[in-house]
């Protein structure tokens, strides 16, 4: 594929322009929105919620005979609404468990979903076809107004979830102590899941049913690892989905047959994958340097204190002592000569000759500073 | 204001004054056994009452309800004569530690400049006013150099001090706090025990949950005893007794004898 001519055709292509637009509205809303779902522990409730969506698609295109995205998409709003509802009530009214609740809610809304869908292609109807894209997402059959509608809508969720910042975030965070201030959590709590139903319904026609939670989920994910604040991570959230979006979107319309919704969620993937890997501080990369480093660096400080103690029981503190002593009594463990070298290198150790070892003056200090911050801790 | 001055010795002239809070025949039941039965209880103005009791008597539930947190099943709560909801304003919260994610992205003074969100009403966005609010409360707790750092980055008693500086810049005039002494280490629970004496003195009405019978006497001048019943409540020298802890505590003699027998000898040293 030429890369010129991609970007070139995504400027003045009519179809790719629209593809292009259509996904990164739905990666930046799902992203933003998908940070709260993801901080509250809502993660599979976003997949019970598109997956129970498909049923209302189906009812709205059967009541209407219409295509047009804001019918689908109010239809799929509500159905997810719905499910959504019907968790939260299992849950408060019995006693069945969450993820109960929701698999039950997800496999009957889908299911159902499933046989309308059937029903829908089997009728004498030329305009019935293409509603099957719901189920993986088919990008390439974006309109712009498909795409006008997804920005209004996506405007409006990103609005008001920046409106009610400080509201969202003490629901988030701490909903109990919140009420205590006189704010009406429940009313809030229904507000920013209509907002993040809102999300996944958006993306429903170019990402399809089955893995538009993905998309709630995984820019979020990816975004934490990146950042300790609030802001910073729902921002993050929403480049990482348009940015996904918008590749995995340009990919399945310039390769044919291949689905969007799978492409885009391989990109998104790819993100999270790099994310839990590479991130400073909370990456894995990075958490294994720190082990390795803390441990050599506690290998050291026990190999110090080890002379310490042993030359404590002469006189002189500065007393030389066999490196086998040593190696007995770091337990076996290897690395005594490597850490030894690096003692010498910062001058608490000389050797006395090439097998004994002996602490220096800073070394006695240095030694006599760990115990006593060991002793501070204890 | 005058409160200031209010030490122990005219205590007798609050008792009269309005009461803090009044919880009138509340029972509470989250399934089909109440978890609180019958409670009656009246916390005067000014006192730093413990609230103590055996695990699962119902402390937490106890507070939540003050707080219109949980929904009850019969009774009244009045807090300065009206019902709570109407008095958002007056109550300060300290939940305990444990009812947050503290790995949630936010700051030391992110969470505890939530404790003016109250006042700011709907919509407004936190400023200079409330950070320089939440600063000074945190200098008060020892953590003002803590205020820029991620809260997960925090140790147990830290978390807890936190969660004290947003209850501090509530500005309250009714702190409920849930265990705040949970996991600190002895300096920590001096200083904050002293904080909530310096709330007391300037008039406010502390109500603590608190675990450890022995510091009882010590930090506390009213308390009340806990086992889904009220046993009794009131000062500690007349109701912080052997029998009523033995009622409190019920079959578990060694813990209270211990534990009584220490508080009991704590009293008789105060009152003589
Ligand atoms: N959300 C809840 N749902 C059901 N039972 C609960 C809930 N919260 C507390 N309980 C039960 O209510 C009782 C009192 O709990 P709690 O008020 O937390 O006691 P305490 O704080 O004194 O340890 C316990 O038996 C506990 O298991
Ligand atoms: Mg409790």
């Amino acid at each position: 594929m030429d890369l010129g001519a991609l970007f070139y055709d995504l400027f003045f292509d009519y179809t790719l322009r629209t593809v292009a637009l259509g996904s990164a509205v739905l990666g930046i809303v799902s992203g933003a929105l998908g940070a709260y779902a993801v901080l509250r522990k809502q993660s599979l409730l976003g997949d019970a919620m598109s997956h129970a969506a498909l049923p209302g698609i189906a009812i709205a295109f059967l009541l209407t005979g219409s295509k047009a995205s804001l019918v689908l998409i109010l239809g799929a709003a509500i159905a997810g609404w719905i499910g959504t509802l019907f968790i939260m009530s299992i849950v408060r009214l019995t006693r069945i468990k969450f993820d109960s609740a929701l698999g039950l809610v997800l496999s009957v809304f889908f299911g159902f979903g499933l046989v309308l869908l059937t029903i829908i292609q089997k009728m004498p109807n030329a305009n019935q076809a293409g509603l099957d894209k719901f189920l993986f997402g088919q990008a390439a059959a974006l309109l712009e107004r498909d795409v006008i509608t997804m920005s209004i809508l996506g405007s409006i969720a990103i609005i008001t979830m920046m409106v009610f910042w400080k509201e969202f975030k003490l629901l988030s965070f701490d909903p109990d102590f919140g009420a205590t201030l006189g704010f009406p959590m429940r009313l809030l709590d229904i507000l920013l899941t209509t907002l993040i139903v809102l999300a996944i319904v958006l993306g429903l026609q170019t990402v399809g049913v089955v893995l538009m939670s993905a998309m709630i989920v995984a820019p979020a994910a990816a975004a934490r690892q990146w950042t300790d604040r609030l802001g910073t991570m729902v921002f993050l959230s929403s480049i990482f989905g348009a940015l996904a979006g918008i590749v995995g979107a340009l990919l399945s319309s310039s390769i044919q047959r291949l689905p969007t919704g799978p492409t885009i969620v391989l990109c998104i993937s790819a993100i999270v994958i790099v994310s839990l890997f590479f991130a400073p501080r909370r990456g894995l990369v990075w958490n294994w340097i720190r082990v390795r480093r803390n441990r050599g660096r506690l290998h050291i400080e026990a190999i110090l204190e080890d002379l310490y103690s042993l030359a404590s029981a002469h006189d002189n503190p500065e007393h030389a002592h066999s490196i086998a002593v040593l190696r007995l009594m770091s337990s076996g463990k290897g690395g005594v000569d490597k850490s030894l070298k690096t003692l010498e290198e910062q001058g608490y150790v000389r050797s006395v000759n090439s097998d004994q070892w002996a602490l220096t003056k800073a070394g006695v200090e240095q030694a006599q500073n760990l115990m006593k911050i060991r002793e501070g801790n204890n | 204001m005058h409160l200031d001055k209010v030490g122990s010795l005219n205590k007798g002239d609050l008792d009269m004054s309005e009461n803090a809070i009044e919880v009138e025949d509340l029972t509470v039941a989250y399934q089909e056994k109440p978890v609180l039965w019958d409670i009656d209880l009246t916390v005067p103005e000014g006192v730093l009452m413990a609230i103590v009791g055996p695990n699962g008597a119902g402390k937490t539930t106890l507070i939540k309800a003050i707080l219109n947190l949980v929904k009850t099943a019969a009774g009244q709560i009045k807090i300065y004569g009206k019902t709570s909801s109407d008095q958002k304003r007056l109550v300060g919260y300290v939940p305990q530690r444990g009812s947050v994610d503290w790995d949630f992205p936010t700051s030391v003074k992110d969470v505890v400049m939530m404790g003016r969100y109250g006042a700011l009403g709907w919509i407004r966005r936190p400023g200079k006013e409330e950070q320089k609010m939440a600063l000074s409360a945190l200098d008060k707790v020892g953590m003002l150099q803590y205020a820029e750092r991620q809260i997960s980055q925090l140790s147990g008693g830290q978390q807890q001090r936190v969660f004290l500086a947003r209850a501090l810049v509530q500005d309250a005039q009714v702190y409920l706090m849930d265990e705040p002494f949970q996991g600190v280490d002895a300096t920590t629970e001096r200083a904050i025990v002293s904080l909530l004496q310096e709330l007391r003195k300037s008039g406010k009405t502390v109500v603590v949950v608190h675990h450890d019978l022995q510091t009882v006497p010590e930090y506390f001048d009213w308390t009340a005893l806990l086992n889904v019943r009220l046993i009794a409540s009131g000062p500690v020298q007349e109701v912080f007794t052997e029998e009523n802890l033995r009622l409190t505590y019920g079959g578990r003699v060694s813990f209270l004898k211990h534990n009584g027998e220490n508080g009991v000898s704590n009293i008789g040293q105060r009152t003589g």
